[in-house]
């Protein structure tokens, strides 16, 4: 105890030094707290975004199955159609537990905040709602009919758009105007920022009858689902994704991008050791005098040993402290940067920093100290009282 | 007076190149308690050679240095590190006061080292003794030459040792300050602590009991000294 109090006095004896070591170690903290709440982050918004579009299944029209996916998990424009008749020929199956058709567009809309932007429209019918009974209502209720002219709105698009129940709004492009009759609460997903209308008006106001984009599946037993995929290949104008397939997809495209993050992580980590060692190995080379005298005084190898230990130690742990608290601060911009980025960003937050991962950084820093400072500490420990005595006579 | 320390044919040789320094070359004395003697040479006559040995801080090469009735010229590291916690107290013409920490903090340094607990008491009593009351909280590098050297006193003197060895303890000092030292020295002298003080001041050394002239590693009866 004593040790540590003169270990962390040393310290202070060159502050801008210390600091800027201390520095170096956060950053190198910083960049790996973030790096892993990404990790985790990401793929708890995945499942959650993935989980919550409610199906195992996603049919839709003969294209690049993950850029389907994608922008089903995402919406944007480039939708491929398919005839409703696929929809009426698969859901006669009997393994089918629950089965929707969805129709989506997007429409840009030049007078959205920020300057513009796409807004999302999704044809549904209330076997949406069978599939997501999370998503209930904030205000409002379901729509009149099949073919009304009405809207339900999700709880972002809502405030965005600023509108409530009883409202209209205007589809820009279609000279269209609908009524809110609902508002969704929010869920956490990408539904938050959809308006959702009637299958049939969709198809009617968009100008697309009889078609859709997709059809979401889910089945009685999980364990049908490879043979049910396999039955539906022989659908032509189809394709059949496993959500299962496309979190497997997205998390592979990411891992790309997280052996790179890591690398730098692992180059900033290095970067931080050799950092700690060159400090305090100038500081042990600037006291071996005073290590001298230590010894000369009764101090053990043991003593000195632990002592420069120490002081390893307390720039690792102050590093680790201070990097998991800019990693905290600094998490919202770069959840910002991350997602501008990212060709697909799940909703949420996409870097998720717990306790758990915050013990584990402190840990990890106190070893990144412990390692660090073995040599210094080795070779102030080693060495003879009447050289270090002698060396600056 | 017991006798404190003895040394019996004492020898420090080295190799440089070929040539074997003699940097040492079978000397004997001993120095009871409270005894303060000082050892004068000029410049490579052995004086520091003498004093690492005498402090456990170096190994003879031959001969033997009885401390307190033990003869540590085989002893290993670890005992040589007991001995001098135990035993001896340093003092330096430089003081080597540790910056960062206080007066008291310094004081209490080599009990950190001895696994001993702090006595407030003691320290004060220490502090008291060598003219530092009221200075417990004040960085060292605050203090004046001389009272720094009273820091290194105090250091030397908590694990209560029986050989204080100073080398050039007043070097650095005016005349005043290090008169106030050598009265100092004669006090805890009286108390039993012997003292063995190397230095090129031979005003220094004519205020202790005993000198003892080295040159070229022997003891001779006196050295000149304008050899200083």
């Amino acid at each position: 105890m004593r040790l540590l109090k003169i270990a962390y006095k040393n310290l202070k004896r060159k502050k801008i030094r210390s600091l800027l070591t201390i520095g170096g170690v956060s950053v190198a903290v910083a960049v790996l707290v973030s790096l892993l709440g990404f990790n985790s982050g990401y793929q708890l918004a995945l499942n959650n975004d993935v989980d919550k579009m409610g199906y195992q299944v996603l049919v839709t029209a003969k294209g690049c199955p993950y850029e389907a996916a994608t922008l089903m998990l995402k919406g944007g424009g480039g939708m491929r159609y398919m005839e409703e008749n696929v929809y009426n020929r698969i859901v006669q199956d009997e393994r089918i537990d629950q089965i929707t058709p969805q129709l989506m567009t997007t429409v840009y809309n030049a007078g959205k905040e920020g300057g513009g932007g796409f807004t999302m429209y999704m044809g549904i019918l209330d076997s949406y709602l069978v599939l997501k009974p999370w998503s209930k209502f904030e205000s409002g209720s379901w729509f009149s009919s099949e073919d009304a002219d009405e809207v339900i709105i999700g709880y972002e698009a809502a405030e965005l758009e600023q509108r409530e129940v009883g409202d209209m709004i205007f589809i820009p492009g279609k000279e269209q105007i609908l009524k809110v009759v609902g508002i969704f609460e929010r869920t956490g997903t990408q539904d938050d920022g959809v308006i959702f209308m009637p299958l049939k008006s969709t198809q009617r106001i968009f100008e697309l009858p009889n078609q859709i984009t997709g059809i979401g599946i889910k089945l009685k037993k999980l364990s049908d689902l490879m043979q049910f995929e396999e039955d539906l290949y022989d659908e032509a104008s189809i394709q059949v994704i496993s959500m299962a397939q496309v979190k497997g997809t997205i998390m592979g495209l990411i891992s790309s991008a997280q052996i790179l993050v890591t690398s730098v992580a692992i180059i900033a980590i290095f970067v931080a050791i050799v950092g700690v060692i060159n400090t305090i190995l100038m500081s042990v080379f600037e006291r071996t005098q005073e290590i001298g005298v230590m010894k000369a005084i009764g101090a053990s190898n043991l003593d000195i040993f632990q002592l420069i230990w120490y002081e390893t130690i307390f720039i690792c742990l102050i590093g680790g402290v201070l990097g998991s608290v800019m990693a905290v601060l600094a998490g919202n911009l770069v959840e910002y940067f991350v997602k501008a980025l990212l060709p697909y960003a799940p909703a949420g937050k996409l870097i998720y920093i717990d306790a758990k991962l915050i013990l584990s950084t402190q840990i990890g820093a106190v070893v990144l100290g412990l390692i660090s400072g073995v040599y210094p500490a080795f070779r102030a420990a080693n060495m003879r009282p009447i050289e270090a005595i002698r060396s600056g006579e | 007076m017991r006798t404190l320390i003895e040394v019996q044919n004492l020898k420090k040789h080295y190799q440089r190149g070929t040539e074997t320094v003699k940097a040492l070359d079978g000397i004997d004395f001993a120095i009871k308690s409270g005894e303060v003697v000082s050892v004068v040479g000029p410049s490579g006559s052995g004086k520091t050679t003498l004093m690492n040995l005498i402090s456990c801080l170096d190994v003879a090469s031959a001969g033997n240095l009885f401390i307190n009735g033990q003869n540590v010229t085989k002893f290993k590291e670890k005992q040589l590190i007991k001995i001098r916690r135990e035993n001896i107290g340093f003092i330096f013409q430089k003081f080597y006061l540790i910056p960062s920490l206080t007066v008291k903090e310094n004081i209490e340094l080599p009990l950190i080292f001895a696994k001993k607990d702090f006595d407030e008491k003691k320290t004060q009593t220490v502090m008291a003794t060598v003219g530092l009351q009221q200075k417990d909280d004040i960085r060292v590098n605050m203090l004046s030459g001389g009272d720094k050297q009273r820091v290194a006193i105090a250091r030397a003197l908590m694990n209560d040792p029986q050989l204080l060895i100073a080398d050039e303890p007043t070097g650095k000092l005016e005349t005043q300050v290090r008169d106030s030292i050598l009265l100092l020295f004669e006090e805890l002298s009286r108390k039993g602590l012997a003292i063995f003080i190397a230095t090129h001041d031979l005003d220094l050394a004519e205020k202790t009991h005993r000198i003892i002239h080295l040159q070229d590693g022997r003891i001779i009866p006196k050295v000149e000294s304008s050899l200083y």
